[in-house]
């Protein structure tokens, strides 16, 4: 009986072999995966085990950790607290116990906890030297007094949102949205109080809908602010040279392939105006017709290169905005005017106005400038990037004076810096959205200001959700350019 | 003829004249380190818990080396020649199972459970009496072919043990499989576990008898040899019997070890592969068959083939009270955080698996705090055991003795596989333990047993024969040198 017993023998080692082949495939192939998935609660138990490190603006912490409240068996040792929560965010997003975490809170998880690989070398010397772990710091591009000013600017008004951003650079100097949440209000793991406050501000409770993001992740038509676009598309591809040289725009515009009129708000001089007429007074018959002359694919060409149709990931993901890719001339007519399917996000439009501010360049838009080590040695620095070049340096100058030129003498004289040297170029906008423009419009107003020096330290778009809007560009005019100055003011003024 | 096989040969048969070395001063080393291991573990995980040495240190440190001083002097009078190995092993698994088991007592969210009692006491007494038992088993058993005399009693003894849990107001149905029975004062128990050493008796007894017939009595097809079908009666019977226990008791587990013994047994006794392959067939068609109707093994089934999706599903409360579906993605989470190195005992967070961390589980337990390092040394353990038991029946002289030392090593490998690869999603899992590491009396208590059992038999295989009688035919074939 030998041998059979000997092959016993080795089938018992096959089957302890087999054993110990799935435990190197489950505790070495997949350990990783395993251990950071993110329905495994260690990760949730790892993240908040230590203080978090903090996200910081202008030098100083907006977050803080408090020891979790012991009742009963929660695992979680520290809380996540918020300054001026609600202002901030949507730049910070939230960590919560018992809801996950989101936005920098979410992606730089790895720093704020200090599980970071980059952080592997200290973590390992502080493991030997019996010191705890640490997590790092986020810092910020912000700037708390534009911040502020965004933020106080949208709460007058109801909904809405801000982007500002440094055209020099693309660092993100503003992100406003209300209605906002204060996430500290949710960052424990307790049944009633943090259940109860998340509940609330999830959309099915709250039509106003405050865990949105609206300056990153709401795409709105952008209405009249698009003609900036349209006119970029116009210089750059030669249609006209100047922005004094007379258009060849009848009024009124019909449509091409069609009987539609395109019509004006109100009785304006745009028959053959100039650009620069057309967008002071925001003519829709000028700016349409560009569109149509121009046709689909060098407006797409144009706002393809402005940032449409294209996630930006400032490290935060916002949403793509959309310039249609397949219409036809009457269509092209109308999204040339920030009608039919176009949609942008603030940080779009903010885009938009940096690149024209900018000299024609476009920045690629980031807000954390550093990650920090526990002991403040930065760990990755995020240089400047160029996206991508929507204009020449001439076209970008032409574009500036036409803008100038709305806020000296058109839409846009609520925008106007009464300061030595100060120079604003606007746009506004107002877009009618709904079956038959049946919802209330979106203010919009996008700008940027110029020192005297000629360097222009912001660029800012302001969307209200506008509940009282009558007319076109007043109320872009009227409710979002007031905002757009005091986010350009407290960014010049902090630069002093 | 080569001239070298007219020189007068040494003696070679395996029956040595000259006395085997007893081995009990190795055995004595090996215990104090299975001794001395578990106790600095123990320590390990009270400062990694308290901060500090746990009180107990001292009398759990001397419990246990007082538990297996009791049985190495056991082993010492009564089996003096017995395999060094075995008692050494199964003491450290014990050992760290008890410090594993202390530790998810400290854990305050398998304190919070309903119910919850401190399992580590408990399962320290019922060491003592696994290890009482051991000795009783080298006491009373002088000679292991004595438990040939039971065969059939066996059958009808183990056939019991494993209906029992099937009788109304005893069997209690624990999350879904009804294997246990309860004891009013006592608690539950798992027959099943007892069951396996006495099949392991009937087995060996009955195919002693039968192997000439089942091997021999058989046509040649397709390069098998076919039994005949009076001799397949047997096989179908065990193979009906796990049938019922997966059906009515819904144990994946015993019914695969059950049947899994039979075939290595009876694959040893008639040396025919023919019956391995009868084997694997029938557990096929039994499995399949079960499978296709029966909802909790189904749901194993699921669980095995996609966790994360059954975890889902039981987090969202679609299963009612099957937490097994929900365990086996938790499982998997543990082995997958301790990573190679483990988080180091105390500092991992097994007690998620919640209740079962400390038995059915307990191996994940492991893989989180000692990785795949720590596993690994255990899984190795448990392979070192299953070899010496082989290596036992490969010593033992009587047919009997091989059997049942085969049949138990060879079970012994199957749980530890069937359990091992279920806890580690290999296979769909059973829900039974890993023997001496997971808590549960029946399971280390019948284990003790078990070891009792094969140390005997090696006790047998390995002293030295009373010197053997002057053979007259190595006279005979003596050759004069011209």
């Amino acid at each position: 009986m030998n041998k059979p017993l000997r092959r016993i023998a080795i089938f018992c080692g096959l089957l302890v072999l087999a054993l110990l082949i799935r435990d190197n495939y489950i505790q070495y192939v997949q350990a990783d995966s395993l251990r950071t998935d993110t329905h495994n609660r260690r990760v949730a138990i790892e993240r908040y085990a230590t203080p978090r490190g903090d996200i910081i603006v202008d030098g100083n912490p907006i977050t803080g950790a408090v020891k979790s409240a012991k009742d009963g068996i929660n695992d979680f040792e520290y809380k996540r607290t918020y300054k001026d929560g609600a202002m901030w965010s949507p730049v910070t997003g939230y960590a919560s116990q018992a809801f996950g975490a989101t936005q920098l809170e979410s992606i730089d998880d790895g720093i704020l906890t200090g599980n970071d690989d980059r952080l592997f070398f200290r973590n390992t010397l502080d493991m030997l030297t019996g010191k705890k772990k640490q997590g790092g710091n986020v810092v910020t591009t912000l700037n708390a007094a534009a911040q502020k000013a965004a933020y106080q600017g949208l709460l007058k008004q109801g909904k809405g949102a801000v982007a500002a951003i440094d055209p020099k650079t693309g660092a993100i100097l503003a992100l406003a949205s209300t209605p906002s949440y204060d996430p500290s209000t949710f960052a424990g793991n307790s049944t009633t109080t943090d259940s109860k406050a998340w509940t609330k501000l999830l959309k099915k409770n709250n039509p106003d809908d405050p865990l949105l993001n609206r300056a990153l992740r709401e795409t709105y038509p952008p209405g009249s602010t698009f003609k900036v676009v349209t006119a970029a598309a116009a210089l750059q591809n030669g249609l006209y040279s100047s922005a004094d040289e007379k258009t060849d725009s009848p009024l009124p515009y019909t449509l091409p392939d069609t009987r539609t009129e395109l019509k004006n708000e109100g009785s304006i001089p745009c028959k053959n105006a100039t650009m620069r007429v057309a967008l002071r007074y925001s003519c829709n018959t000028v700016f349409g017709k560009i569109g149509a002359d121009l046709g689909k694919d060098k407006m797409l060409e144009e706002a393809e290169k402005f940032g449409f149709n294209e996630q930006q990931f400032t490290p935060v993901r916002s949403s793509a905005s959309v310039f249609p890719k397949s219409m036809d001339k009457p269509q092209t007519a109308l999204s040339s005017i920030g009608q039919f399917e176009t949609a942008a996000t603030p940080l779009q439009m903010a885009m938009v106005a940096s690149a024209v501010a900018n000299d024609g360049t476009l920045m690629k838009p980031y807000m954390v400038d550093k990650l920090q080590a526990p002991n403040l040695d930065v760990v990755s620095q995020t240089e400047p990037e160029k996206l991508g070049e929507p204009l020449s340096k001439d076209n970008a100058q032409i574009l500036q004076s036409m803008m100038e030129t709305v806020v000296k003498v058109g839409t846009g004289t609520n925008a106007q810096i009464n300061e030595n040297g100060v120079t604003v170029g606007g746009k506004t906008g107002t877009a009618q959205h709904g079956v038959a423009n049946s919802e209330n419009p979106y203010a919009w107003f996008i700008s940027y200001a110029k020192l005297a020096d000629g360097s222009s330290p912001v660029a800012v778009a302001v969307v209200v959700e506008d509940e009282g809007a009558n007319r076109d560009d007043i109320s872009g005019g009227g409710l979002a350019a007031p905002i757009a100055k005091s986010v350009m003011k407290a960014v010049i003024d902090s630069k002093k | 003829m080569s001239s070298s096989t007219n020189t007068p040969t040494h003696h070679t048969s395996t029956i040595g004249s000259i006395g085997t070395p007893s081995r009990r001063n190795t055995e004595l080393a090996l215990l104090v380190f299975a001794v001395v291991i578990p106790v600095f573990a123990y320590a390990n995980v009270g400062l990694a818990i308290n901060d500090s040495v746990p009180p107990g240190l001292l009398s759990y440190g001397l419990g246990l080396g007082l538990l297996a001083g009791v049985g190495h002097l056991a082993v010492r009078k009564f089996a003096p020649y017995a395999d060094p190995l075995l008692l050494p092993l199964a003491t450290l698994l014990n050992g760290l199972g008890l410090v594993m088991i202390w530790r998810l007592d400290q854990s305050k969210l398998l304190r919070s459970l309903p119910n919850f009692a401190p399992a580590a006491p408990r399962q320290l007494m019922y060491t003592a009496l696994g290890i009482g038992l051991l000795v009783v088993v080298l006491i009373f058993l002088k000679d292991h072919r004595v438990l040939q005399r039971y065969t059939y009693i066996s059958m009808f003894g183990a056939l019991i043990l494993l209906l029992l849990p099937l009788v109304p107001g005893l069997g209690a149905n624990i999350y879904g499989a009804k294997i246990w029975i309860s004891i009013p004062g006592l608690g539950t128990l798992q027959p099943g576990e007892f069951a396996k050493i006495i099949l392991a008796v009937f087995f060996a007894g009955y195919l002693m008898v039968k192997r000439d017939a089942l091997a021999l009595a058989s046509r040649r097809f397709m390069g098998l040899y076919l039994p005949r079908g009076r001799d397949l009666g047997p096989i179908l019977v065990v193979w009906f019997v796990s049938i019922l226990i997966l059906v009515f008791e819904t144990d994946l587990g015993t019914s695969l070890l059950f049947f899994g013994m039979f075939v290595i047994m009876l694959y040893v006794a008639t040396e025919r592969t023919s019956w391995i392959v009868f084997g694997l067939l029938m557990s096929a068609v039994g499995a399949v068959g079960v499978a296709s109707f029966e909802p909790h093994i189904q749901t194993r089934v699921q669980a095995w083939l996609n966790p994360l999706h059954e975890y889902k599903l039981s987090q969202a409360g679609t299963h009612d009270g099957i937490l097994h579906s929900e365990q086996a993605m938790q499982a998997l989470w543990a082995f997958g955080s301790g990573g190679t190195l483990g988080t180091g005992w105390g500092q991992g967070h097994s007690e998620l698996i919640r209740f079962a961390a400390n038995s059915d589980f307990i191996l994940a337990s492991f893989g989180e705090e000692l990785g795949l390092a720590g596993i690994m040394a255990i899984l190795v353990i448990y392979g070192l055991i299953a070899e010496r038991g082989i290596r036992t029946a490969l010593a033992a002289r009587d047919p009997f003795g091989k059997l049942l030392a085969v049949g138990l090593s060879g079970g012994f490998a199957l749980q530890v596989f069937v359990v091992a690869g279920g806890v580690m999603g290999l296979i769909p899992l059973t829900g039974m333990t890993m023997p001496f590491v997971a808590y549960g009396g029946s399971s280390v208590i019948a284990n003790w047993a078990l070891m009792g059992i094969l140390i005997r038999i090696s006790d047998t295989a390995r002293r030295p024969a009373p010197a053997p009688a002057p053979s007259p035919d190595a006279e005979m074939t003596q050759v004069v040198r011209p």
